[in-house]
Order: structure tokens, then sequence, then C-alpha cells
């Protein structure tokens, strides 16, 4: 009996203790300021993606550290509802940080209702259009980046196998798989290419390492042996998976994946990467932010202007340059037509 | 007896109390171990979740995280592992928005069919992980986690531009269309955002789910074979048929899941429409031990603490540590109540031992004398 009074009393304090906080009215996103820096709201996988998110982050690294620029970071979650990622804007703009940048097109609406609220704040959101005055919407071909690794695969797979792994089941990430089944076929056309996604519509296609690696064993096992993974930090489970069969190729997506440290044990198969140059369109937004003349409406990233690229580094495509040169004249020129949905 | 039943009383709230505390002990460990200051973190958390927005936003997750606390539920009582509350309230609310997008009838009869549809596919899509345990004893656990992937698949396949889906290429978003605004539910308006008037669907649906459990035959019988399946065989029930049903009860309550935020707030199911929320269902259920006051209670918790986890990274912190929280204090239910129930068993077995060794004096002196 005693130690029962005992436990109770223990509960009951510290729960009273837990427990004494009073509601006091007022918003949680009212906290004011201005001018904090930069505001930055990651898709799911967040900072430390090696792929999509690490790219915006650079962009952002780039620019705090040239202009003296402070910073908040915030990241989303699979169970995301659009309340949590409004909050999450709001949280930024309400105290002070401009610009605030969305990484992702699932902050699409969340954007449009946020940047009405903080009509003096500059906003970007990344792979969405958002027609409002004061938003910044980032477009980027990569079906053009693609088409080019699909190029570079069909010039480099020996068993005319090549494979593509989207993280989730959408339009956006079709337009990888456009790109690249459509590179492939226009340099080999003999060439067989297995398409495959992680998940239908489950946003985890992005943050589940372990479901690309056994995609990739699939099919490094049905004898694909370049395989071009567009699935943020999923691509970091087939790339490691890809690093254990020798001869075998991985195509990294949106950052240069051979030059990440994180992932330097596997840099050696690492082809080459389709870049997606979120940092350079952040940069330059926060640059226009800083210089007072923000650089809002639609701005399209493409081959042409350097916003979507196939990195070069390891050199493993050295011998075959002079072909990918080629393709992406004619894709620049207007010569070839890359599609943008499979 | 009345001094045994308030000592009841105070283990019953002792092990969730411990729970909660234990977690926190825990959490300040790691935030020690970390680095990282553990009171402020927690001052940060209490603070911030403490604000009239935030309340309001952990009222809205904590309806959802409820229906599915309460879905999971129904199948621990009897036993089964429903894992698949996730993949059933995913299809029912997107044929639900379908529906709901296709017709344009008056909102008193719109949103009730809406409701209805959801609930009917959840019920079949758990009913097929019923029927496979009767028929070919297929365990639940196996194929409802199946259906879960089959369903994220059927999604996929009919959420497409010009199949059952509107794609806006602009914004890389596809969803259905969206329900007329005449059958949009009813909220209530706070100081800041609208509390989700489906609460009140959500309270509904926990009444009904006390009585039908605890002052029903059906619900009776749905315990016994909880308990002990030949009993309930040897005793009458069908055993076969109150898995069957106890599948399309929980499958139904799966079926509301999606509805809060499907009637209250996105209007349509799109490519964000907020996943994973059945296996967040499993931990309030246990949290709540399957009881509706007590999974209310782990609802708004867990809505509590991801609502504070914004509100720490936005301080500095990593945002990871509420899923630690989260995880501790599952794990800390788990054991506060494996502790207390020992602790009462073995106060009962030696109460037994006292009132049996004076009634063995009591004999003694009989024979003695």
């Amino acid at each position: 009996m005693r130690r029962v009074s005992k436990i109770a009393a223990a509960g009951v304090v510290s729960a009273a203790l837990a427990l004494t906080a009073t509601a006091c009215g007022s918003s949680s996103t009212d906290s004011g300021g201005k001018d904090k820096g930069v505001g930055m709201a990651y898709d799911v996988g967040g900072r430390g993606d090696h792929s999509f998110n690490d790219s915006a982050a650079r962009g952002m690294d780039k620019a705090t550290k040239e202009f003296g620029l402070k910073s908040k970071e915030q990241t989303a979650s699979n169970s995301d509802t659009e309340s949590d990622r409004e909050e999450r804007l709001d949280q930024l703009a309400g105290a002070g940080y401009n610009p605030v940048v969305a990484v992702g097109y699932t902050y699409g609406d969340a954007v449009t209702k946020i940047a009405k609220k903080y009509p003096k704040t500059t906003f970007a959101i990344v792979d969405s259009v958002v027609s409002a005055p004061n938003v910044d919407s980032m477009v980027f071909s990569t079906e053009q980046s693609s088409y080019l690794a699909g190029v570079a695969a069909a010039l480099k797979s020996k068993t005319g196998k090549v494979g593509f792994i989207g993280g989730v089941h959408n339009t956006l990430i079709g337009t990888f798989q456009a790109g690249f089944d459509q590179g492939v076929k226009d340099t080999k056309p003999g060439d067989q290419v297995t398409d495959q996604y992680l998940y239908e519509t489950d946003d985890r296609g992005y943050n589940d390492p372990a479901a690309a690696a056994g995609k990739a064993k699939g099919m490094l096992d049905k004898g694909i042996d370049v395989i071009y993974t567009a699935a943020g930090l999923s691509g970091d489970g087939s790339i490691q998976t890809i690093a254990g069969k020798p001869g075998t190729w991985a195509i990294g997506v949106d950052s240069d994946q051979h030059e990440d440290p994180a992932l330097a044990k596997y840099k050696n198969q690492i082809l080459t990467s389709a870049i997606k140059n979120v940092d350079v369109a952040v940069y330059d937004l926060i640059k226009s932010v800083h210089d007072g003349k923000p650089k809002v409406g639609t701005n399209s990233y493409n081959l042409s202007n350097g916003g979507v690229s196939l990195a070069t580094s390891g050199g493993f495509l050295a011998d075959v340059q002079a072909q990918l040169d080629a393709a992406k004249q004619k894709v620049v020129s207007g010569q070839i037509k890359v599609k943008s949905t499979p | 007896m009345k001094k045994f039943d308030k000592d009841r009383v105070v283990l019953g709230i002792a092990a969730p109390v411990l729970a909660v505390v234990g977690a926190l002990i825990v959490t300040a460990l790691v935030l020690l171990a970390t680095g990282k200051e553990p009171f402020h973190a927690f001052d940060v958390m209490v603070n911030y979740g403490d604000k009239t927005d935030s309340q309001v936003y952990i009222l809205n997750k904590a309806t959802t995280y409820y229906l599915a606390g309460l879905a999971v539920a129904i199948g621990f009582r009897m036993n089964l592992f429903n894992i698949g509350v996730d993949g059933q309230y995913q299809l029912g609310a997107f044929f639900a928005a379908v529906v709901g997008g296709a017709i344009s009838i008056p909102g008193v009869v719109e949103v009730p069919v809406i409701i209805l549809t959801s609930m009917a596919v959840g019920a079949i899509w758990a009913a097929i992980a019923g029927v496979l345990k009767v028929t070919r004893g297929v365990s639940e656990v196996i194929s409802t986690i199946m259906l879960n992937s089959i369903a994220g698949i059927v999604i996929g396949y009919f959420l497409q531009g010009g199949r059952l889906g509107v794609l806006d290429k602009d914004a890389n978003m596809v969803s259905t269309k969206p329900i007329p605004v005449s059958s949009h539910l009813f909220s209530f308006k706070t100081a800041t955002d609208p509390v989700f008037g489906f609460i009140v669907f959500a309270v509904l649906a926990g009444v009904i789910y006390w009585f039908l459990l605890s002052r029903t035959r059906f619900g009776f019988d749905l315990r016994t074979v909880g308990r002990s399946e030949s009993a309930a065989q040897a005793s009458g029930v069908s055993v076969k048929r109150m898995m069957i049903t106890s599948m399309l009860i929980s499958g139904a309550m799966a079926g509301l899941v999606g509805m809060p935020t499907l009637l209250n707030q996105s209007y349509d199911y799109g490519n964000d429409f907020p996943t994973g929320i059945g296996f967040t269902g499993i931990a309030v259920a246990l949290l709540g031990r399957n009881n509706p006051v007590g999974i209310a209670v782990g609802a708004l918790l867990w809505a509590f603490l991801e609502r504070a986890s914004a509100g720490l990274e936005f301080e500095g912190y990593d945002k990871e540590i509420v899923g630690v929280i989260q995880g501790v204090i599952v794990l800390a239910v788990v054991i506060a109540y494996e502790l207390v129930r020992r602790y009462g068993l073995t106060r009962q077995q030696r109460q037994v031992g006292a009132e049996l060794a004076a009634a063995g004096t009591d004999d003694k002196q009989e024979v003695a004398a």
C-alpha cells in the first residue's frame, strides 16, 4: 500500500508540473521581426539527402555566407497535411524571414495562401507555379538533363539493359523517366529500358533508401548494368547496392552525387548525375532579394541556361563526351524535342 | 472492498503517468547526450503547444488520430492486428473523394454519402484480409500489410490525369475533382484557424465504440474471442463470423480516418494527401490501452508532440527528438502497464495468502477446540 501511494504521489506531482501551462490566447507565429535572413522549408528528406534538398541547401549556404545573412530551416514529414505546410511557411514569414523558400511542389497551395498573408515577403517555390506578385516559381526542365543521362546510359551499358527507378509515380518524376527513356531509345533503339517506381502516391518514396536498394538489386539480378535513380534520399540505397556489383553504374540525380562526401565510398561507380541546379535558382533569388530587386514570376531552368546539366566529375564519360555534347546541342537548338511525359 | 477499488484507480493512473514521466527522463538524457539543454526544450514545447492556433491544430490532428486509434483498437480487442488501417483509410478517402467530386446534390445528403462511401470501401478492403484469415488461415498481419501496398497501387493507377484525377501540370499536382462547396463540412470558428466540424463525428464514433464493446452482446462476444478463442467457441460464439465482422467494423472505422482532412480541409484527394496515419493509429491505440477515453488522451498527446516538433525545430533542436519521445512513450507505456500489472498481481496474491492464512488459523483453532 505504501508503495502504491508513493508511486501515485510521484505521478501526480510530475503530472501537475507538466500541466501547469496556461493558454494565453496568442498565436504561435506572431513573434514579429524583420529581415531575419532566409527561411527554408525543405521537402521530405531535408538537408542531408545528398540530392534534391541538399541542392537547395547549397544555394542557401552560398548566399548566406556571401551576404552575411542568417537562416532558419524547417523540414517536411510524410504525414504532413496542408495545415502543417502552411504553418511551416507562416512561422518562417511571421518571424521575419525573407525570402521564404519552399522546396518541392507539395508546398504549392500553402505558398499561394501564405504569400497572400505576407505581401511584403518574397516567397519561392521549387517545381511548381504559383501566380502571385511576390512569388518566384522555379521550374526545371529535368526531362532535358534526364535525356542526356539516358544517352550516357545507353553508351555505357554493356548488356544493353538499363533501368530507371523513380521515387513516386507522379507527374514530376515522370519528366525524369520520359527524358531518360527517350535518351536511351534515341541512342540505342534496341536497348531495353526497365522503369520502376518505389511508391505510387506515397511520398515516402523520397526517403526510403531500403526500398530503392531492393529495386536496384532486382534490376541488377536481371542483368541491368546502368541504373538511373530519381528519388531524393532514397537514391542512396540504390547507389550503395549498385556499388556492390563491379562493372555496373549508378546515375545520380539533382546534386552531383559523385562529389558528395557521404557517398565517397561508392563514387567509383557513380557514372554521372543529372543535375538540377536548385542551388543556382535559390542563390539567385536570395541575391535578388538582398539587392532589393526580388526575382519574382515564373523562372525556367533548362539545358540552355545551365539550370539543368549532366555532371562530368569522375571523368567516366570522357570517352563519349563528343556524343553527349552533340546530343546536348540538339536539345538546346530544339532539333530534338524531349517529351516531359512518359 | 471500497479500499481495494481506490487502489485500483491509483494503479490505473500510475501507469500512464509513470510512462510519460519515464519518457521525459529518457528524452532529457538523449538531449543531454547530444549536448543540448533539455529543460529549455520542454519549455519550448509547452509554450509553443500552448498557443491558440497550436491548440486548434492539436484538436484537428487529434481528431484524425483518434479515429485511427479506434479503428486499430477494435482489432486489438479481438486479438486481431489490423495493420491495414493505413491502406483502408487512403483507399476509402480516395473513392469517397471521387464520388464527392462526381455528384452535386445538397450537402445534407452528399456529406453522408461521402462518409458512407469511405466507410464501405474501408470495410471491404479490410474484409479481404478477414476472409483470407478465416478461410485460408492467412495471418492478418501479413495480408493487411500487403493490402496497404496494393491500395497504394490502386490509388496510383486511378489518380492520374484522364482517369479519375485532374492534372495541374504547372503545379505537378494530381488530385480528384474537388467536392462542391455546398458539401464542405461545417467548422467551428476560433480566433485563428477553424476547428474541424468532424470532431463531432469523432466523439460520436468514440461513444459508439464504447457502447458497442462494453454494453452489447456483440461486444462481449468480441472480447471473449479476444481473450480465448476456444472458450468463446465452446460457449457458442462463431469465431469465424466474429473475425469477419470485427474486420468489417475496423475497416469501416478506418474509412472515417481520412474524412476530417477531406471534408474540412483539402476537399479533394491529391498526391499531397497525408499518408501513414494508420501506423500512428497503432501507437495511439497502444497508448490509450484500447479504452475510448484513453485513446483520446493518446491522440491529443501525439498531436501535441507533433505540433511541438515544429517549435523545437524552429529553436534549433533536431526535429527527430520528438520521434524519440513518441517511441519512448509507447515503450514506456507497455513497460509501465506490465510493471503495474505484476505489482497488482503480487499484491492480490499476498492478500489472498493473508486471507487464507487467517482462515487456516481459524480452522486450527476449531480443531484445537
